[in-house]
């Protein structure tokens, strides 16, 4: 069935296919955010007991879906993969060394003789809350203003400046370091929100849905504010044009805000999301306690939705998905970037497996959600973390 | 070569080597124990015991502070081949990415979900559910193994795939081929039937620490007739795949091959050497023979080895430098010649296509793939440069083969005494079984040696040597980075294996941990 579409429709499906891994990570990204706030909501041994054990049911799925979206990146857009990776080396190693420590803190951080001691591993989560979140969510923002760097007749890339990808954060000289770090720093602040209302969802104690409740509110209002700045100036700004026949890649004026008023379906998908994310929050704080208890779907959807939304305004109606500001004729975009034909038809039949594999998460989560934390439970269970 | 940074190469090579040895270190306990541990679950399940149930959540603690450190040198090799090896990424990436993607989306998942099922889950799920789970996670560790290494054994034999001058790189034109080839099968089984071997001397080794220690009895003779029974059969299939691998790395790299055996000179009839020793390390143009020290040899085993006829003739290194026109054998320096024809066709047809001559181009496409087979071999002009360190091979290949051997020796004892109930008779077995944990590892890690350094100077066999597949960046970052991983994997291996021994020592008779 796969093989009747055309290579296009194939670049674009996969291009979908992305932006939905990368919903679904910044959604995930709640455990990451559960962990910067763990002596923040956790003020006793057993309520930061309570916290960690809570994350530590999910953490592995936030870091496959890590490892997915990397994978599913390579597979379909090659030299994306090559050319990010390769070139923007010391933002993606920070990355990785945050996720190091996370993948083994949750496992050591209560066993007896762990050497480095339960705080040590409660920092190395804090510091991969941190940073992965602000560092991802820089990284995404760079689709939307660029990147510096050119790739040769043979497709060799070469990242043009020597700080290797951490210019895109720290060079406050340029305006679009500020947009970059806004859209970080937002999904710092979202993760945050999502971990309290996944918080309120799991576990079920007082106290805890009290605090998680208070860092509702209190994050919503930096949340707010960093993306706004970031979603209005990428509508107000130039955007990454390409020509269809000529492909070659020009600036437009309002490009973004062009590209969602071409493709309505995305305008009212991001719409829906931003409301959802919003209507989450604003269950969580102000209505009852059950409605509270389910405000992490809401805003977990509207996360997925609203970050699905950015990627296609990124990557569809002829946009450079990976501009570069070094030289303009370098950018990426679905159609350059793309693996052939062939082996996007064959990924394409291995991502009907997806629907699938979603069913069976949902299927364990709900099965082991029946029954939520308690401080019961960390008294009595050998293997909490 | 000379425009490429060799020092650049050597540390990218190093980091990347390091991440794999250390994630090789956790990845086989996790393959194996997860069967293991599934197989005592069922028995609980069907017996209703409880002390079987207290038998998989011991051994499954250990998986899981296991489990969390291969997780973590997991996710670097993936992203490594972003970040160190950016050409490679581009020239296969069409067909190599897709593995990757496939194991995320079919293993990854499937792990990590009833994972958390597996240990929390106890008391919140039915019996059903959690022993599903707890098969599920097996299953999911060994897809991801096995993926992995189609990918990897797509490196060692290329099949599938067609040279695209237009995109500069290869694609993918039969995806059946790469999962069907036979190195991909060979590999997969291989490495997993071997790393359930680890896993089975693992749980033979601790248990019979705490029966020389006569504590925990009941869960430890138990335990060693499961490993061993487990044990026994999954060698004797590891003998059987490293056998056919050993076919086909001969038939598809017998660089390797000659390597693995440190035959420079070809001959038939060829001896195996079972033990031997370099007594200086050995000149690539023409090594001495009297290089060698004493040697162990079986007459003609090794060219039966090779192609299962005891007469035949096994090419040595120099056959391959040289050429060997009497059996077929092109020289590498023709090699080279050849290689470097494709490379400037390839340039020249860029050139014409973008000069719009379509005819020059034509030709240029001509000279190019009838001199692509040897592409890889044009960024060379010395052919010793593509000899691997045959010591390194030699005696990683040996070392394997020789533990490999020994292991089945012990899971026999284990189980004819197990079943006698005389293990804590045999105190010398105990000590064996205990004693042979570092060397399963050892043994492991050789095999990794075998298989990466004996290819070596090739990332894709043939087609594209280690030095053009880096990526662009300054050595000095790749520096930096290998020092951070091998103090923070060395830090984490240290608090694991602390932790690990914490966990075997504090387990009480009867209770629970």
């Amino acid at each position: 069935m796969f093989e009747n579409l055309s290579y296009l429709a194939l670049q674009q499906y996969w291009w979908a296919i992305i932006a939905l891994l990368g919903g679904i990570l910044v959604f995930m990204l709640f455990v990451q955010g559960g962990q910067t706030l763990l002596y923040t909501i956790g003020k006793t041994d057993t309520e930061v007991k309570m916290l960690v054990n809570s994350l530590g049911r999910k953490w592995d799925i936030t870091f496959t879906s890590l490892v997915v979206f990397g994978g599913a990146a390579f597979a379909s857009f090659p030299l994306f993969y090559s050319t990010s990776f390769g070139g923007a080396y010391w933002v993606w190693m920070i990355i990785l060394f945050a996720f190091i420590l996370q993948a083994v803190s949750y496992e050591y951080r209560s066993k007896a003789k762990n050497w480095l001691g339960t705080r040590t591993y409660d920092t190395f989560l804090f510091i991969n809350g941190l940073i992965g979140t602000v560092f991802l969510g820089t990284a995404v923002a760079t689709f939307f203003t660029g990147s510096l760097f050119s790739v040769s007749a043979m497709h060799h890339s070469f990242w043009q400046s020597p700080y290797k990808g951490l210019e895109l954060a720290l060079n406050f000289g340029r305006y679009a370091t500020y947009i970059n770090l806004s859209l970080g720093l937002a999904v710092f602040f979202l993760s945050r929100i999502l971990a309290s209302l996944y918080f309120m969802n799991n576990i079920d104690d007082e106290t805890i849905m009290e605090r998680a409740k208070k860092q509702v509110m209190k994050n919503t209002i930096p949340f707010l504010f960093f993306f706004l700045f970031f979603l209005i100036n990428i509508l107000v700004m130039k955007g990454f044009n390409y020509d269809p026949v000529t492909k070659v890649v020009n600036m437009e004026s309002f490009k973004y805000l062009h590209n969602l008023l071409a493709m309505p379906l995305v305008l009212i998908i991001l719409l829906l999301g931003v409301v959802l994310v919003l209507w989450g929050i604003y269950r969580a704080v102000f209505a009852t306690e059950k409605c509270g208890k389910k405000a992490i779907w809401f805003s977990g959807l509207g996360t997925i939705l609203t970050v699905f939304a950015l990627f296609l305004m990124a990557g569809y109606n002829h946009t450079a998905f990976y501009p570069s500001i070094f030289d303009l004729q370098s950018s990426l975009t679905i159609q350059n970037a793309s693996s052939s034909k062939y082996t996007l038809t064959a990924m394409s039949y291995v991502s009907l497996l997806v629907p699938f594999v979603v069913a069976y998460i949902w299927y364990a989560w709900a099965q082991m959600n029946k029954t939520p934390i308690t401080r019961k439970e960390m008294e009595e269970d050998a293997h909490a973390y | 070569m000379e425009h490429f940074n060799m020092a650049l190469v050597d540390w990218s090579r190093a980091q990347f080597a390091l991440t794999a040895l250390y994630h090789w270190l956790f990845v086989p306990l996790t393959l194996g124990t997860s069967f293991i541990l599934a197989i005592m679950e069922t028995i609980y399940v069907k017996t209703g015991k409880e002390i079987w149930k207290r038998i998989t959540k011991f051994w499954m603690t250990l998986f899981a502070i296991n489990f969390a450190i291969g997780v973590a040198t997991g996710i670097i090799l993936e992203f490594e081949f972003g970040t160190n090896w950016s050409n490679y990424s581009w020239f296969v990436g069409d067909i190599f990415g897709a593995p990757l993607a496939i194991e995320g989306i079919m293993a990854f998942f499937m792990e990590s979900t009833f994972f958390a099922v597996m240990f929390f889950g106890w008391n919140k799920v039915s019996k059903g559910f959690h022993l599903t789970s707890t098969w599920l996670v097996a299953i999911g560790s060994n897809l991801s193994a096995l993926w992995i290494l189609v990918a990897n054994a797509w490196m060692q034999n290329p099949v599938g795939m067609h040279f695209n001058p237009e995109t500069a790189r290869n694609e993918m034109v039969d995806f059946w081929a790469i999962l069907f080839s036979p190195t991909a099968v060979n590999k997969f089984l291989h490495t997993i039937s071997s790393a359930y071997v680890l896993s089975a001397i693992f749980v033979l080794g601790v248990s019979a620490w705490f029966l020389l220690k006569k504590r925990n009895e009941a869960l430890a003779k138990r335990s060693m007739i499961v490993a061993g029974t487990f044990g026994l059969i999954m060698s004797i299939f590891m003998v059987t795949t490293g056998d056919e691998s050993a076919r086909q790395i001969f038939n598809v790299q017998p660089m390797k091959f000659a390597s693995m055996e440190g035959l420079y000179h070809g001959e038939s009839n060829a001896a195996l050497t079972a033990v031997g020793f370099f007594t200086k390390v050995p000149k690539p143009e023409d090594p001495d023979a009297n290089d060698w020290g004493p040697k162990i040899k079986i007459p003609g085993m090794l060219s039966y080895l090779a192609t299962l006829d005891p007469k035949a003739y096994v090419p040595g290194i120099n056959d391959m430098i040289n050429g060997n026109k009497a059996h077929n054998i092109i020289s590498y320096y023709d090699r080279i010649k050849m290689g470097k024809l494709a490379i400037a066709a390839l340039k020249e047809f860029q050139l014409a296509k973008k000069a719009k001559n379509d005819s020059k181009a034509a030709a240029a496409l001509k000279t190019f793939e009838a001199n692509y087979k040897y592409f890889g071999y044009g960024y060379y002009d010395d052919p010793h440069k593509l000899i691997p360190d045959v010591p390194l091979t030699f005696y990683s290949f040996h070392i394997m083969v020789g533990l490999g051997t020994l292991f089945i020796f012990i899971f026999l004892f284990a189980v004819i005494y197990g079943v006698k109930g005389k293990l804590t008779q045999k105190r010398w077995l105990l000590y064996v079984a205990l004693w042979a944990i570092p060397f399963a590892y050892l043994a492991q890690e050789a095999g990794w040696m075998v298989a990466e350094f004996g290819r070596q100077p090739w990332v894709v066999q043939d087609y594209m040597p280690t030095l053009s597949a880096v990526s662009n960046i300054d050595q000095t970052s790749v520096i930096i980075t290998f020092f951070l991983f091998a103090v923070v994997f060395t830090v984490l291996l240290i608090a694991e294996v602390k932790i690990m021994l914490n966990q075997i020592k504090q387990l009480k008779d009867g209770g629970q941990q």
